[in-house]
């Protein structure tokens, strides 16, 4: 079925903007000092992770053509370079695209 | 009506050892290459990342049109893997409210909450006074915002220059980007449980089904984790 690349386009933003709209309208009633606040705070960090370690674990697009094992070590060494540069997130974001560019092409 | 001061505190937020952009030009341009090749035409693809912005939402929207699904589950699909908007929304807003700042900001600012942009507001609010923080935080959306719709443009025009090994090179970095700002998080029980038990429960719903387990997964896991941080000291 070939749908109009404008529709789905609105379709697609639409059934985004609708959790986000609907996370301020009860964010209307919720104190930040509420235990309320405290569960959605670990409801969000723990979708958060799931979300990742899904796209890590059974990835859809291209990263599911990396070997299981190339993609583990790849996250190994990015999160020991995070540790080593004393939290900078530049340098193991970039280390990762270029070793895994690098061993997709040469392994 | 925005205090400017406060917004580009939070516009700065794109440079320096933080810095979200390359995550983010990473993974926009990998959608900029990706919606060329689905048959679209530059307008387009702008207009997609510009109303959208959510990037598993770009995904599953071409993904879905791959396969021709029809609108209604488009709709479900992209629902659904953008549904951890939701909490995300609840446990930030309420942190930026305050009584002296118009409503509006906050159902329009609303649109910037995406994965990097959240966990760069959750790590600096506190050094922000409340009245100001909306006004950073739209600082912070429209900076992020910026660079996403800026590499939709650039890998749409370099497309064809992207081989297989680069665009793979660049999937992998908004996991790790992602990774780290987490880690750097983890800086109270219910947080650190929260984030290991969603990386292990998400995968592992994943057997039960592969269309839920993002939210059953963080769902079961941030309630544990909440329920154990409560009874032990937060």
């Amino acid at each position: 079925m070939a749908n109009n690349i404008l529709i789905v386009i609105f379709v697609t933003s639409l059934a985004t903007y609708l959790s986000r709209f609907l996370g301020v309208v009860s964010a209307e009633k919720i104190k930040e000092t509420s235990k309320m606040f405290r569960w959605f705070n670990c409801l969000a960090y723990s979708t958060l992770a799931a979300l990742i370690a899904r796209i890590l674990t059974f990835p859809s697009g291209t990263l599911s053509e990396v070997d299981y094992l190339i993609r583990i070590i790849v996250v190994i060494l990015s999160i020991a370079i995070f540790y080593l540069t004393k939290k900078n997130l530049v340098y193991p974001t970039l280390f990762s695209v270029i070793i895994l560019s690098f061993f997709s092409s040469y392994l | 009506m925005i205090n400017l001061k406060y917004f580009f505190k939070g516009f700065a937020s794109i440079k320096g050892v933080g810095s979200p952009a390359i995550a983010l030009g990473a993974s926009f341009i990998a959608i900029g290459a990706l919606l060329k090749n689905l048959g679209f035409s530059i307008q387009e693809s702008i207009f997609s990342t510009f109303l959208t912005y959510a990037l598993p939402g770009s995904l599953v929207m071409a993904e879905s049109m791959l396969i021709g699904a029809s609108l209604i589950n488009i709709f479900i699909a992209v629902w659904l893997v953008n549904a951890r908007l939701y909490p995300m929304t609840v446990s930030l807003m309420p942190l930026l409210m305050h009584k002296n700042q118009p409503r509006w900001k906050y159902y329009l600012s609303c649109h910037f909450i995406a994965v990097s942009s959240w966990l760069i507001m959750k790590d600096n609010y506190e050094n922000i006074g409340k009245e100001n923080r909306i006004d950073f935080w739209i600082g912070i959306g429209t900076a992020t915002w910026s660079v996403a719709i800026v590499s939709t443009v650039i890998g749409y025009v370099a497309s064809d220059f992207l081989n297989k090994d680069i665009l793979i090179g660049l999937a992998i970095v908004n996991p790790i980007y992602f990774i780290c700002m987490m880690i750097g998080a983890m800086k109270t029980i219910q947080i650190s449980l929260s984030v290991a038990l969603g990386t292990i429960l998400g995968p592992a719903f994943y057997f039960l089904s592969p269309e839920w387990c993002i939210l059953f997964g963080g769902f079961t896991a941030g309630t544990i984790a909440f329920l154990f941080g409560e009874k032990n000291g937060k």
